[in-house]
C-alpha cells in the first residue's frame, strides 16, 4: 500500500508546475479585471479597506486569513483590489495549494500571478521585488466550519514568519470576513482525509463536508461550488517591520503569536460590524 | 464610456479655475477620490502629474495621470499614463451674470472585450454620481466662501 501511495503522490507532485515568475502576464490581468470587478462589486458587494497602508514599492509579504472553501472569494477580490490600486504593472504573486495549479482548468491562474505555495517559490518572488500573498492556514482554515468564521486558524504554520525574517521584508496582515458564509461548511473531514491517506497522496489534510450549491451535500469540494453572495469585507492592517518591533533576531513563536493576535482583534472588529449572515 | 456633469457656480471663472487647478483641493471636494498626490516637482500646469484613485464599486481605480491642457481659465484636461485608460476635462465658460458654467467629463475604457464594455456601463452610474456630488461640493464651497466674504 505504501508503494502505491508513493506512486500516486509522485504523480500528483509531478503535475505541479515549477514556479516560472515570468508566466505572470499584466495584460491577462488587465483583460480579466472587468468581470472580477463586476463579480466583486455587485455579487459579493466587496469592500477592501486600507490598501494605502501597503508600502507603495518594493517586496512585501501579505498574510491573509482564508475563507470560502475551494471557491474562496477573498483571493480574487484582493487581487482585483491590489491590481487596480497599484496597477497591473506591479508584480504581485499569490501562493496556492499544489492541487490548484495541477488542476488543468485552473492553469490560467498562473498568468494572474498564482504560484505553488512553497518557501522557495515565495522567496524567489520576494527577491524580484514583488508583493506576495500567502494564506498560512490554507486548506485547514478555508474549510473550517461556518460557526468558526470569526476565528484566525493558521494551525501553527509559521513558515511565513521565517520567510519575512530571512528576506527582511515588511509583513502586512490582511483580514477578511464573509467567505465562510458562502456555503454552510460543516466539517473539515480531517479524520476521513487521514483514513484515505490524502495527506500523503496530495498534501491534503482535509476532505471537507458542506452544504453548498448546486450539489446539496458537498463532499471534498473538488469541483467547487456556487458561492452564496455573502458580503465580503477585507481590511489591510498596518505593516510590521519585524526587526524594528521584535529586535535584530526576532523569535518566530513570539512574532507568530503577535501577528495572529492582531489579526484576531481585527477579525473580531469586522465580525462586530456584521448584522446578518450573508447580507453583512 | 464618457460621463459628463454640469453645474452653474455664482463665481467668476478665474475663481473656479484657481480652485480646480489646486491639487490639494481634490481629496476634499471630489466624491470618491481617495488619493490625489502630486508626483514629481511640478505641482500644476501642463505636464504636472498626479497619482489618483477613485472608489468605484469594490475597487479604487486610477493610476498616474498627466495634465495635457492647461488653458486658464477655460480648459484643464488630463490623460492617464498608467492604470485604467482615462481622460478627464474641466470646461469653464463665463456667464452673462458673472457666474460660470462648469462641465466635468471623464472618459474611461476597461479592457476585456464585451465584459469590459459591460463593466464600463455598470460603472457609469457610480462614476456619474461621483462627478455630480463633486460639482455640488465645488458649487457649495465657492458660493459659501463668497457669502462669507460678502458678510464680512
Amino acid at each position: 500500500m505504501s508503494g502505491f501511495t508513493s506512486l500516486v503522490a509522485d504523480q500528483v507532485q509531478g503535475r505541479v508546475p515549477p514556479a516560472d515568475l515570468h508566466e505572470r502576464d499584466p495584460d491577462f490581468l488587465r483583460d480579466n479585471l472587468p468581470w472580477l470587478w463586476m463579480l466583486a462589486s455587485f455579487y459579493f458587494r466587496a469592500e477592501v479597506r486600507g490598501l494605502g497602508r501597503i508600502p507603495a514599492q518594493g517586496p512585501v509579504l501579505l498574510v491573509g486569513n482564508h475563507s470560502g472553501g475551494n471557491m474562496a472569494p477573498d483571493t480574487f477580490i484582493f487581487t482585483l483590489a491590489f491590481s487596480t490600486f497599484f496597477g497591473v504593472e506591479r508584480r504581485f504573486y499569490q501562493l496556492a495549494h499544489n492541487l490548484v495549479l495541477a488542476y488543468p482548468p485552473l492553469a490560467r491562474l498562473r498568468k494572474g500571478g498564482t504560484i505553488a505555495a512553497s518557501p522557495e517559490n515565495a522567496a524567489k518572488a520576494l527577491d524580484t521585488g514583488a508583493a506576495v500573498l500567502v494564506y498560512p492556514g490554507g486548506d485547514w482554515e478555508t474549510h473550517r466550519p461556518s460557526w468558526e468564521s470569526g476565528r484566525i486558524t493558521f494551525a501553527g504554520r509559521k513558515g511565513f514568519i521565517r520567510l519575512a525574517i530571512d528576506r527582511n521584508v515588511p509583513l502586512v496582515p490582511v483580514v477578511s470576513i464573509g467567505g465562510q458564509e458562502t456555503a454552510l461548511f460543516l466539517s473539515r473531514g480531517d479524520r476521513l482525509a487521514r483514513a484515505l491517506r490524502l495527506d500523503r497522496l496530495a498534501r491534503l489534510k482535509v476532505l471537507p463536508i458542506s452544504l453548498a450549491l448546486p450539489w446539496g451535500l458537498n463532499v471534498g469540494d473538488m469541483l467547487g461550488h456556487i458561492p452564496l453572495p455573502a458580503k465580503i469585507t477585507i481590511q489591510v492592517m498596518e505593516p510590521l517591520d519585524l526587526r524594528r518591533e521584535f529586535g535584530p533576531d526576532p523569535h518566530v513563536d513570539d512574532v507568530y503569536d503577535e501577528v495572529v493576535a492582531r489579526m484576531q482583534r481585527t477579525l473580531d472588529a469586522l465580525a462586530a460590524e456584521r448584522r446578518l449572515p450573508v447580507i453583512g | 464610456m464618457r460621463v459628463e456633469q454640469h453645474t452653474r457656480v455664482a463665481a467668476p471663472p478665474e475663481r473656479v479655475w484657481d480652485f480646480i487647478s489646486e491639487p490639494l483641493n481634490y481629496e476634499h471636494f471630489m466624491a470618491g477620490i481617495t488619493r490625489w498626490d502630486v508626483q514629481g516637482e511640478q505641482r500644476t500646469g501642463a505636464g504636472a502629474r498626479y497619482a489618483m484613485r477613485m472608489k468605484v464599486g469594490s475597487a479604487e481605480v486610477g493610476g498616474l495621470i498627466e495634465v495635457v491642457e492647461f488653458d486658464r481659465p477655460h480648459d484643464l484636461a488630463w490623460t492617464s499614463i498608467t492604470g485604467i485608460d482615462q481622460r478627464g476635462r474641466w470646461r469653464l465658460r463665463p456667464r452673462a451674470d458673472g457666474g460660470t458654467d462648469v462641465t466635468l467629463r471623464l472618459s474611461y475604457h476597461a479592457e476585456g472585450g464585451l465584459l469590459g464594455v459591460l463593466a464600463d456601463r455598470f460603472a457609469a452610474p457610480i462614476v456619474g454620481g461621483n462627478l455630480k456630488r463633486s460639482l455640488a461640493e465645488l458649487k457649495r464651497t465657492l458660493e459659501r466662501q463668497d457669502a462669507v466674504i460678502a458678510a464680512g
